[in-house]
C-alpha cells in the first residue's frame, strides 16, 4: 500500500504487526491499541520507534497519557463513510497537543485528502496507487476554506475581515 | 439577498472541477459504483428508478430572477423542462444525465448556486423562514446566521461522513414557518432578559420510521457562541451516533438513547473543553456577513392605494389577495405566495417558462427577489399593493395564482412511486385526485386551513406525520395502501398526528380524506375552528368511526 507522507510518496518504515504476531528486535512497528495498552512500558523500552493503530470508536482518554512517547499513531476508516477518525484527530491535534506522525488507515481515497490534512493528518495510507500519485495536484484543489480547524488556514471570513481592515486602512 | 464574493465563487467554482473529477473517474471505472455512490450523494446526485436526480440547493429559500432564470435554463438544458421544488428549500430535477452533471454545476456555479450536501450523510443545506427579513414582528433577519452557518457546514473537514444527514433550521419569528421542531438542530431566534441576542437551540427532531419532536438543549444560546456550540453537538454525534444500523443513525437516536440530560451534559462539557478554537463571532464577524445583505430601497407608500381599492371589486382578485397575500414589515408593501398547487398537478412543480416568468415578474414587482418555502410554494416578498392586481392578473394567466395557500389542496407530497426507488406507493397521483375532489375554491375557503402531508413511504419525505392529515404510502402484499394520520403539525405547536384505523387502498384514499373533512365540517363548534383544533379538543375517535363505519 503506497504510503504518502509530508505530501509526497515515501517508503512506510513502520511494519503493521499482528496481534500475536512476534514482533521484530528492533525498527518501527505499528501495533494494535489492545497490544499496546496490556503493557505499554514494554513496547516503549523496546529498540525501534512505536506507532499505535487507535480504533475509531476508543476513547483517546487512555491513549493520551502515552503521546509524548509514541512515533505514530494511525487512525482508522474502516470505509471511507466512517468519519468518526475525523474527531479523533483534531482532538488530537488541537486539545491534546500530539505532533508526532498522524496516519490515516483503511478505505482511503484521495477524495479525503484535503479534509483529512485540515484535521491534523500528515501520513496517508493510499488504497490506490493513482490516488497516491494524484496528492499533490488534489491537495491544490481548494483554496478557499471556510472552517478554522487546527491546520492554521486563514478562514474566508478571516480573509474577508483583512481585506476590510487593510481597506479602510489605505482610505 | 446575500452577494457572493470572489472567495465564494472560488469555492464553489473548486466543488465543481472536483466533482468533474469525479464523474470523470466514475465514468472511466477508475471510481466503483459503491464509492462513486457516497461522491456522488455528497453533491446532491441520487440514482432513482429511471434516471439520475439532481437536487440544487436553495439556502434559506431565497433567489434571484438571475439564480431562477439559471434554474429554468438548466431544467431546459439537462432536464425535461421542469422542476420540482422539495420540502428543504431544494429544487430537483429528475433527468439528468450523468456525463452532463459537471456541465449543469458550471452554469448554476456562474450564479452563485451549488449542490453541496443537498443530499449524504452531511450537513444538509440550512434552511430558514420563507418570509425572513419581510415578515412583520421578527426579531432580526434570521438570513444572516442562517449564512454563518451554511459557510460554517460547507465541507466541513471534521463533520462530512457523519452517521447519517443532518439538517439545521432557523426561525426568527413568533410563528414557525421553518418546522424547526423536526430538524435534527432547530434554532429560535429571540432575545434574553438583558437584550441581547441569541438562539434556543433544540435537538433530535426528524420524522422517517421513528419520528420525535426535538428538545430543548439550552434555552439560550448567545449569537457569537452558536458555531462552536453547533460544532460540539456536531462533535458528540460524530463519535457516538450509532452507524451499525442505518434507521438508528439520526441524533434524534442518539438523544433517545441517551436521555436529553446525559445528551445536554456530553456537548455541555465538549463545549467548555473546546475553549477557543476561533468560532466566537465577534461583532465585526458577524456585520461582515451582515453586510453582505443588500436590502430593497423601499418607497414611503399609502396603506390603502387607490388601485387595491378599485380591484377590490373583482371578486377573483379579492379571494387570491385574500387567500396568497400576506403583510409585510414595511408600510404600503406585501408577501405575494405563488401557489405551486394547481387543480390536479404535482405539488411543487413548475416548468421552465414559469420560472423564467416568474423571475421577469420578480424584476418588476418584488426588487428580483424570489422565495421558496417548505410547503413548496414560491413567495414574492417584496411587493407594493399597488402593483397587487396587475401582478395577479399576469400569475392568473401562468397558472400561479390558485387561491389555495394553506389550504386543503395546497398538499405537501414527495415524489413517491412515480420517482423514487426507496418508496412503496405513488404520492403524486393521490395529491392530483385530491385536488380535483376539492377544485372548488368556495368549498376550500369554508373548510379553511388545512395540511394534507402525503409520503410514498417511511422515510417521510412528505412530511406525512405533521400533516393535519397525513397520508403514508405502504406496501401490502404487492399493492399500494395508505395508512391515514390526523391532527398533525409542523409548526412552533408541533406533533405527530394520530393514526386513525387501519390502511386504506389506493382507489380509496380520496374518499376517505373527503369523510374525515365532512366529519369535519359537522363536528366543528364554530367556522373559525381549524380542523387541527377540531381534532385535538374530541380526539380521533368521531373520524374513526366516520371512515370505518361503512368500511
Amino acid at each position: 500500500m503506497p504510503l504518502v507522507k509530508q505530501g509526497r510518496l515515501t517508503t512506510d518504515l513502520f511494519v503493521h504487526v499482528a496481534d500475536g504476531a512476534e514482533l521484530p528486535g528492533d525498527g518501527a512497528v505499528l501495533v494494535t491499541a489492545e497490544r499496546f495498552l496490556a503493557d505499554p512500558e514494554a513496547l516503549l523500552r523496546r529498540p525501534g520507534k512505536l506507532g499505535v493503530i487507535w480504533p475509531n470508536n476508543r476513547n483517546l482518554d487512555e491513549l493520551v497519557p502515552h503521546l509524548d512517547r509514541l512515533a505514530s499513531v494511525a487512525l482508522v476508516f474502516p470505509t471511507f463513510r466512517d468519519g468518526r477518525a475525523y474527531s479523533q484527530a483534531r482532538l488530537l491535534r488541537e486539545r491534546y497537543g500530539y505532533d508526532g506522525e498522524l496516519r490515516a488507515t483503511g478505505q482511503i481515497l484521495r477524495d479525503q485528502f484535503v479534509f483529512m490534512t485540515r484535521a491534523g493528518f500528515d501520513a496517508f495510507e493510499v488504497k490506490k496507487d493513482a490516488d497516491a500519485d494524484a496528492f499533490a495536484q488534489t491537495m491544490k484543489r481548494y483554496s478557499v476554506f471556510y472552517q478554522p480547524t487546527g491546520d492554521g488556514r486563514v478562514t474566508a471570513l478571516n480573509r474577508r475581515m483583512q481585506l476590510r481592515h487593510s481597506e479602510s486602512a489605505g482610505q | 439577498m446575500y452577494a457572493y464574493d470572489e472567495l465564494d465563487r472560488t469555492l464553489i467554482n473548486e466543488r465543481v472541477s472536483e466533482f468533474r473529477d469525479q464523474v470523470k473517474r466514475r465514468l472511466s471505472g477508475e471510481l466503483t459504483e459503491d464509492e462513486f455512490k457516497i461522491l456522488r450523494l455528497q453533491n446532491g446526485v441520487y440514482l432513482q428508478l429511471h434516471a439520475y436526480m439532481f437536487r440544487v440547493a436553495i439556502p434559506y429559500g431565497t433567489l434571484s430572477s438571475k439564480q431562477l432564470r439559471r434554474l429554468a435554463h438548466v431544467a431546459r438544458r439537462y432536464d425535461r423542462g421542469y422542476g420540482h421544488f422539495t420540502t428543504r428549500q431544494n429544487i430537483q430535477f429528475n433527468w439528468i444525465k450523468l456525463a452532463e452533471l459537471p456541465d449543469a454545476l458550471a452554469d448554476l456555479a456562474e450564479v452563485g448556486i451549488h449542490a453541496m450536501q443537498t443530499s449524504g450523510n452531511n450537513m444538509r443545506n440550512v434552511t430558514s423562514d420563507q418570509w425572513a427579513g419581510v415578515a412583520p414582528g421578527e426579531i432580526e433577519d434570521p438570513r444572516i446566521w442562517s449564512e454563518l452557518i451554511r459557510q460554517h457546514t460547507t465541507l466541513h473537514p471534521e463533520f462530512s461522513f457523519l452517521p447519517r444527514k443532518f439538517k439545521i433550521a432557523i426561525t426568527a419569528a413568533e410563528h414557525d414557518r421553518a418546522a424547526i421542531k423536526i430538524h435534527d438542530i432547530g434554532l429560535r431566534l429571540h432575545k434574553n432578559a438583558d437584550g441581547e441576542t441569541g438562539f434556543e437551540v433544540l435537538v433530535g427532531g426528524g420524522l422517517g420510521r421513528t419520528p420525535f419532536i426535538a428538545k430543548t438543549i439550552k434555552p439560550f444560546v448567545p449569537g457569537r457562541d452558536i458555531l462552536s456550540y453547533i460544532e460540539a453537538i456536531l462533535r458528540v454525534y460524530n463519535q457516538y451516533g450509532r452507524r451499525d444500523n442505518i434507521y438508528k443513525a439520526r441524533i434524534k437516536i442518539l438523544v433517545h438513547e441517551l436521555g436529553i440530560e446525559k445528551f445536554a451534559k456530553e456537548v455541555e462539557e465538549e463545549w467548555k473543553a473546546m475553549g477557543d478554537v476561533g468560532l466566537t463571532l465577534d461583532h465585526t464577524a458577524i456585520e461582515e456577513v451582515r453586510s453582505r445583505f443588500s436590502y430593497p430601497a423601499y418607497e414611503k407608500l399609502p396603506h390603502m392605494p387607490d388601485e387595491l381599492k378599485q380591484a377590490a371589486h373583482d371578486k377573483l382578485f379579492e379571494r387570491w389577495r385574500k387567500n396568497s397575500v400576506s403583510a409585510h414589515k414595511v408600510q404600503g408593501y406585501s408577501i405575494v405566495t405563488l401557489s405551486l398547487k394547481p387543480v390536479g398537478g404535482p405539488p411543487g412543480d413548475a416548468t421552465a417558462e414559469q420560472m423564467d416568468a416568474v423571475a421577469d415578474l420578480a424584476d418588476k414587482y418584488s426588487f428580483g427577489e424570489i422565495r421558496v418555502g417548505h410547503e413548496q410554494n414560491l413567495a414574492l416578498p417584496h411587493v407594493a399593493k399597488r402593483d397587487l392586481a396587475q401582478l395577479f392578473k399576469a400569475l392568473d394567466r401562468l397558472g400561479l395564482a390558485t387561491p389555495n395557500v394553506n389550504l386543503v389542496t395546497d398538499i405537501i407530497a414527495c415524489p413517491g412511486l412515480d420517482y423514487c426507488s426507496l418508496a412503496n406507493a405513488r404520492s403524486i397521483p393521490i395529491a392530483q385526485e385530491l385536488t380535483r375532489r376539492f377544485a372548488n375554491h368556495d368549498t376550500a375557503d369554508l373548510i379553511g386551513r388545512l395540511h394534507i402531508n402525503i409520503s410514498g413511504c417511511i422515510n417521510a419525505c412528505g412530511h406525512h406525520h405533521v400533516g393535519h392529515i397525513g397520508i403514508l404510502g405502504v406496501e401490502k402484499n404487492g399493492e399500494e395502501f395508505y395508512q391515514i394520520t390526523i391532527g398533525g403539525r409542523a409548526d412552533e405547536n408541533a406533533q405527530m398526528g394520530t393514526l386513525i384505523g387501519p390502511a386504506v387502498p389506493y382507489a380509496e384514499v380520496a374518499d376517505v380524506i373527503e369523510d374525515i373533512v365532512e366529519a369535519y365540517l359537522a363536528l366543528r363548534d364554530r367556522p373559525e375552528e381549524l380542523f387541527v383544533d377540531t381534532v385535538k379538543r374530541l380526539g380521533v375517535e368521531p373520524f374513526r368511526e366516520r371512515v370505518y363505519a361503512t368500511r
